[in-house]
């Protein structure tokens, strides 16, 4: 019996005469949807599987399907004769240009047992002339097959070895996504024995004695990038050290650019002697040929890369793009081994690398090596660990998944480095890439919501106002979502009352809500760090400013806005000590209206008033005259002179939330919510009982307080408060109110506590507010004589809108995750613009 | 409302001019609500005729449906309930049909020569203010009366409203004086036309056109309406204007809008009296269509050619001498340097790049991209894309232009366009035009900088020294020059740098 073994990720390339029993085979060891065969595709498009004329076109989309699967890293079978060279040449570049193996299953059966099951299927119509040619093509073929490209040729000779052959999958090397650590992953040694010993000790592992190996207790598994050997003064010592641990199985080890090249030198390659290749071998040479002999083989054995922990963690000496990830090709190999090079060389004759991890958008972290760097930054969720002990800097570790970055210094310069070591990273600009945002985009978010999408319309709406308006994405963490309001009221005379508002929470089980005073002005996020130096830790920005605040549109608030955000960083400097934080972020509405929208309220609200109070005396003289020679106008002039009443409620329903401001006099600022700072989605994890509390400590003239009462939702008492509260707050002008859950049911508070009121409501259908805006406040949104009509805009619709606010609040606290965990800029940057991409769609703007 | 008075006598034959009874009340359906007809004065000496609309705001959004361009929160407030409007001229057209054809069987020689008029308008939307009341009605035959509504009084600093309260009194035909109110009060009306249907706004401006030939500012006229054509399909973005408690207007794109080569109406239409082409020089007071990058004042000080022309010009000389054979366009805006590169064969791959979806729609129709013939769509790629952000789409051109682009970026997101176009996209030669601030002063009128959506204007030194930190950045080498008078003292209008990659020693081209 013969057992074929395949790649998991590969190509299968079935070989054989027509009849030589391809697709039974195929069907038997292989799902349906990974065998694909010239006939079918023939089919698809001939409408004919025996269409000869049809072959080219088959082919191509024989071809087409294969690549696609081979580029999603599918197993795929192709069944075809497969008989002649070119044929096998075409498929073997297919796989090699998605770097996955291929291999080859030959069947060979005698001429005649193809023939005569050809001859059993009445839809085969050729002749045997047909295979006798095909038979004559694998013949000349069988001779050198072996040297197409196949990672290995299988042969199954008859049709008894062929209906006897079974076929296993083999995993990649590279996978070993089965462990999940916790790893210690550890940056370019080059033969520094002390400080990798003194590292790992400081990570807590025990070295044995002889240092042949070392165990941690706690079961961790030391992970090294490769460039064990080279320049450092024990080479040897260090690969002891290592090949023990590795044997042992508490570390694993991905090959270096050095080991390569150092075990082509013992394998007596020719090769440039240089780079500190030279005290290697020195110091090889001097151990036992034993040693050298074990060190040569688990030099040679060394991989390139290896996944781990599910695929969420990669680790290859230079690093990996995300296509190749799982990949086996030469080029995947020498991008592991060498990273991404342009093939031109710098002034130091260094080799020039492209910079992939700028680019570098896939889930999984990548972990290197190879370049040294001065220090270790983040990049698109990589990191480079190489911190240059060898040339006198430091030896580091990342703990994995604690994402914690420990190292140890030199003991001293061991080798001098060609280029400057310590020279000046580049820093990046806050680049994004149009690819991030642009088409149709899934955003996956993690507070109730799954997968958010955009379209594609509603993105290049959003593209615009990002990038003509909007501040620097380094600053734009988080755009406010968009807040329904209740189901409509049915009381005379009303379109939004807090009954609609409360009983909605109690349907879903929410047991406590707070209503909060809902300014009116224009809403305002402020990102504000300590200074500019804390501002360039944690946001990038080397510009010297300190913050921003901008619209709910991304646009900074006024021209230059260096002023408030000062006023506002004085103002929140025992907020952040309170926090422990050196930045917070807040939600605020900045008061007054007019500050911002003066010109939209002239050109719109101050223009309609204009209109009405000087159009509707008029009316009323010219009704009163026709009234008075007897005509019947009686009612239209009743109806006049009240709406005449309406536009001046009307003015002065907009005119309350006007007032001059010069510079920052006048300007008042009402923060409601911590959005996020250092470590903390605060957004996401605390009740709105402690966002109020900590924001009411805020002592600045500036800074204007959020009115608030909470409500107990099983008592009819608590509502009718909240609903005196509301009408007198309304009465006096304000806008009205927010109601918001007090707390999340289920969901996890900052310090431990569970937010658990019983009730499981999942988060993701509950609105997390609703606001519920006053009688006359809404003449400015539905016009001056709204209630003049009320019956039919009782007629409105709520569904989109709050379909609308779910989804923006899910990415809104997605935004604010990604930052607080230190995610890749293009990460939060995704989904706040999906915000400001939401916001553009077709929703009623009155609601 | 609109009231029509004449002291004619008997003065009540102004019912039978009207068809419409001086002692009934008339009602006349409408879609948004009823237009009224009614007498406040009836008498021999002087009677008084009063068309009243009542627009209910709600039906009006109701009869256009959820699916019109329009959805925006202006909907339920907006003057159309108070202002003669567009919405007027259409009741009017509709009410007196028969009056403004001049028929009138019982006082025909009434109906044919001028009668003593006065009409009053309490309300009219008067973009420009009172002076273009005059301006349209003054020859015409009328006495003007129009007084400057205030905004608010209690905001006296915000000034006047764009409402005028207009009267108007002469001796004219009262069909003529029906056809002036229909044509001109959709023309004055400062808001997009949408609130009626399109096929209504092209009956009007088609009514106008014989009428409209004698009139001194017919071109004006026409190009104000065209002008607010563009408004139609701009819901998404007006959403997010309005979000950020914007204006509309102030977040347009700096598109160069030239009405006159827009293919116009449809095929069914007659075609325009007026040629393409020139316009009159812009009057004073009135804003100009502003292209971007252009000031009032740039083409008075240039009335020979249009600063515009001669940049485009230099840049395709500059193009010519770099060799280059693929071009793309940064902010090609409304794609007038794509179809001058077009035009010239030896440009066998050009692409425009705009960030506002309206401009490439308004290039894709000035370009004529849906009739273009093969050949010459096969050169050309337009598609949305950003200077902020990498683009892959950027690469593998010889040369890109960024004309009048740089200035219109927050000068904190230069180094990410520097990044994008020098960094990532590396093209051979980069062409980048920007105004010289130092010019400005030859504008008269120019206060501030020369367009709405400049973020800075640079002076000659600036722009150098910007030019040379990109050199020094992304090993590309510049060469200057100027567009335009050069100015002695102050240099040229427009300064341009021209970007080469490489050090300047293999370079050619280029003077300095």
């Amino acid at each position: 019996m013969t057992e074929i073994a395949v790649p998991e990720m590969s190509l299968v390339v079935l070989v054989g005469v027509s009849g030589s029993g391809k697709s039974t085979f195929a069907r038997k060891h292989f799902a349906p949807t990974q065998v694909v065969s010239s006939d079918f595709c023939r089919g698809l498009v001939a409408d004919d599987e025996n269409d000869q004329t049809a072959t080219p076109d088959a082919f191509d989309v024989l071809n087409y399907i294969v690549g696609t699967r081979l580029r999603r890293g599918l197993l795929t079978v192709v069944d075809a004769t497969n008989v002649q060279w070119d044929a096998r040449k075409k498929l073997i570049e297919l796989a090699k240009s998605h770097d996955v193996l291929v291999d080859a299953i030959v069947m060979d059966v005698p001429e005649e047992v193809a023939a005569e099951r050809n001859e059993a299927r009445p839809d085969r119509d050729f002749g045997p002339h047909v295979i006798r040619r095909q038979h004559k093509d694998l013949r000349r073929s069988m001779a050198k097959i072996s040297r197409d490209g196949f990672r290995r040729v299988h042969v199954l000779r008859g049709a008894d070895e062929i209906e006897a052959a079974t076929v296993v999958r083999e995993k990649a090397w590279s996978d070993r996504r089965e462990l999940t650590g916790p790893f210690d992953i550890i940056g370019d040694v080059h033969g520094c024995r002390a400080e990798l010993e003194t590292l790992l000790r400081t990570l807590g592992w025990e070295i044995e004695p002889g240092a042949t190996g070392a165990t941690h207790p706690e079961g961790r598994t030391a992970v090294f990038v490769g460039d064990l050997v080279d320049r450092g003064p024990d080479s040897p010592g260090v690969l002891r050290l290592v090949m023990g641990m590795v044997a042992a199985g508490t570390a694993l080890c991905v090959s270096g650019n050095h080991e390569q090249k150092l075990a082509r030198a013992l394998n007596g390659r020719k090769v440039r002697v240089a780079h500190g290749l030279q005290e290697s071998l020195d110091q090889l040479a001097a151990e036992p040929e034993e040693f050298r002999t074990a060190a040569l083989a688990f030099m040679d054995g060394l991989i390139s890369h290896y996944q781990l922990d599910g695929g969420r963690l990669v680790v290859a000496h230079a690093g990996l793009k995300e296509a190749y990830h799982g990949r086996a090709s030469g080029r995947v190999r020498s991008f592991a081994l060498y990273g991404d090079t342009t093939g031109e060389t710098d002034e130091y004759g260094l080799p020039v690398r492209y910079p992939w991890a700028r680019e570098y958008r896939g889930r999984a972290m990548v972990v290197y090596g190879h370049t040294p760097v001065p220090e270790t930054e983040w990049i698109n969720n990589t990191i480079c660990l190489d911190t240059g002990v060898v040339f006198g800097g430091r030896l580091t570790a990342l703990r994995y998944p604690a994402k914690e970055i420990v190292s140890v210094p030199a003991e001293k310069v061991w080798y001098e480095s060609v280029r400057p070591f310590a020279a000046p990273g580049h820093r990046d600009p806050g680049v994004l890439s149009i690819e991030d945002v642009r088409g149709t985009q899934h955003i996956e978010v993690r507070h109730g919501g799954g997968r958010i999408k955009v379209r594609e319309e509603n993105s290049a709406a959003a593209l615009e106002i990002m990038s003509r308006f909007a501040v620097d994405p380094r600053w734009l963490v988080y755009l406010p979502p968009t807040m329904a309001p209740p189901e409509t009221s049915r009381l005379d005379g009303y379109l939004e009352h807090p009954a609609e508002a409360f009983e909605e929470f109690a349907a879903a089980g929410i047991t406590r809500v707070v209503c909060e005073e809902k300014h009116m002005g224009s809403r305002a996020v402020a990102v504000l760090a300590r200074s500019p130096q804390a501002a360039a830790a944690r946001f990038g920005v080397a510009d010297g400013t300190a913050g921003a605040v901008y619209t709910r549109t991304g646009r900074p608030f006024f021209a230059d806005t260096t002023e408030l955000v000062d006023r506002l960083r004085r103002a929140c400097a025992p907020l952040m000590d309170e926090l422990g934080s050196d930045w917070l972020a807040l939600d605020c509405e900045l008061l007054p209206w007019s500050a911002k929208a003066e010109g939209l309220i002239r050109s719109q609200y101050a223009s309609v008033g204009a209109a009405a109070r000087t159009a509707l005396p008029e009316a009323v003289a010219v009704l009163e005259a026709a009234a008075g020679r007897g005509l019947d106008v009686g009612d239209l002039l009743d109806r006049t002179r009240r709406r005449l009443t309406n536009a001046a409620r009307f003015r002065d329903a907009y005119a309350r939330y006007c007032w001059p401001v010069s510079g920052l006099d006048g300007v008042r600022l009402a923060p409601f919510q911590v959005l996020a700072c250092e470590g903390r989605a605060t957004a996401a994890r605390e009740p709105h009982s402690w966002h109020l509390d900590v924001l009411s400590r805020l002592a600045d003239p500036l800074i204007a307080p959020t009115r608030h009462v909470s409500v107990d939702l099983a008592s009819q008492e608590s509502r009718d408060a909240a609903t005196a509260w509301w009408s007198a707050l309304t009465a006096e002008g304000g806008e009205g109110m927010v109601v918001k859950p007090l707390e999340w049911p289920g969901r996890e508070g900052a310090h431990g506590r569970g937010g658990g009121t019983g009730a499981a409501v999942p988060e993701g259908r509950v609105q997390p507010g609703i606001k519920v805006r006053g009688r006359e406040y809404l003449r400015i949104i539905y016009g001056p004589d709204y209630t003049e009509s009320l019956e039919v805009l009782r007629r409105r619709f709520l569904g989109r809108k709050r379909s609308l606010a779910l989804r923006e609040h899910a990415l809104g606290l997605e935004s604010l995750s990604r930052l607080a965990d230190g995610e890749p800029l293009w990460r939060v940057h995704e989904a706040v613009f999906a915000v400001l991409a939401l916001e553009s769609e077709p929703v009623d703007p009155r609601l | 409302m609109l009231t029509i008075s004449t002291t004619v006598r008997p003065a009540t034959d102004l019912g039978f001019l009207l068809h419409k009874h001086p002692d009934r009340v008339q009602e006349f359906g409408q879609s948004y609500g009823t237009a009224r007809v009614f007498y406040p004065e009836a008498g021999e000496e002087r009677c008084t005729a009063a068309l009243m609309l009542d627009v209910d705001p709600v039906r009006l959004v109701r009869s256009r449906g959820r699916s019109t361009p329009d959805y925006a929160l202006g909907q339920y407030v907006n003057d159309r309930p108070y202002a003669a409007s567009s919405l007027l001229a259409v009741a009017l057209a509709d009410v007196f049909r028969t009056a403004r054809t001049g028929r009138c069987d019982s006082r025909p020689e009434l109906a044919a020569g001028p009668i003593p008029l006065e009409i009053t308008l309490p309300v009219l939307p008067c973009r420009g203010g009172p002076e273009m009341a005059h301006r349209f009605f003054g020859p015409l035959g009328w006495t003007v009366e129009a007084q400057a509504v205030p905004l608010d009084e209690g905001f006296p600093e915000w000034g006047d409203s764009r409402y005028v309260r207009l009267s108007l009194r002469g001796e004219v035909r009262l069909a003529d004086a029906l056809n002036h109110l229909y044509v001109l009060l959709p023309v004055l009306d400062d808001a997009k036309h949408y609130w009626i249907a399109s096929d209504e706004v092209d009956k009007l401006i088609r009514a106008g056109e014989s009428w409209l030939a004698a009139h001194p500012d017919r071109s004006l006229i026409t190009r104000r309406y065209l002008g607010r054509r563009w408004a139609l399909a701009r819901t998404a973005f007006a959403r997010l204007a309005e979000l950020g408690d914007d204006v509309e207007e102030d977040l347009e794109p700096p598109v160069e809008e030239d009405p006159a080569a827009d293919p116009g109406p449809p095929a069914d239409a007659p075609p325009s009296e007026e040629p393409a082409g020139e316009l009159p020089a812009v009057p004073a007071g009135e804003p100009p269509a502003a292209p971007a990058g252009e000031a009032p004042g740039e083409r008075e000080a240039a009335p020979k050619r249009p600063l515009n022309v001669l940049r485009r010009e230099a840049v395709l000389e500059a193009l010519a001498e770099s060799g280059a054979h693929s071009v793309i366009d940064l902010g090609c805006g409304s794609g007038q340097l794509v179809g001058a590169l077009l035009d010239r064969p030896e440009f066998t791959k050009v692409a425009g790049v705009d960030v506002s979806a309206q401009a490439l729609a308004i290039a894709a129709r000035r370009l004529r991209l849906d009739r273009m013939p093969d050949r010459r769509r096969e050169r050309l790629q337009l598609f949305q894309g950003a200077l902020t952000y990498t683009d892959d789409r950027f690469a593998g051109y010889d040369a890109a232009v960024l004309m009048e682009v740089v200035e219109h970026v927050d000068p904190p997101r230069l180094n990410a366009l520097e990044r994008v176009v020098f960094g990532a996209a590396r093209p051979g030669h980069v062409i980048v035009t920007t105004p010289n601030a130092e010019y400005n002063v030859r504008y008269d009128f120019l206060e501030g900088m020369r367009h709405p959506d400049h973020r800075f204007e640079w002076t000659r030194a600036e722009f150098q020294a910007w030019a040379a930190e990109v050199c020094r950045e992304y090993g590309y080498h510049v060469a200057f020059r100027p567009v335009g008078d050069d100015d002695p003292e102050l240099g040229p209008p427009t300064q341009m740098a021209l970007f080469g990659r490489g050090s300047a020693a293999n370079a050619g081209g280029g003077d300095d």
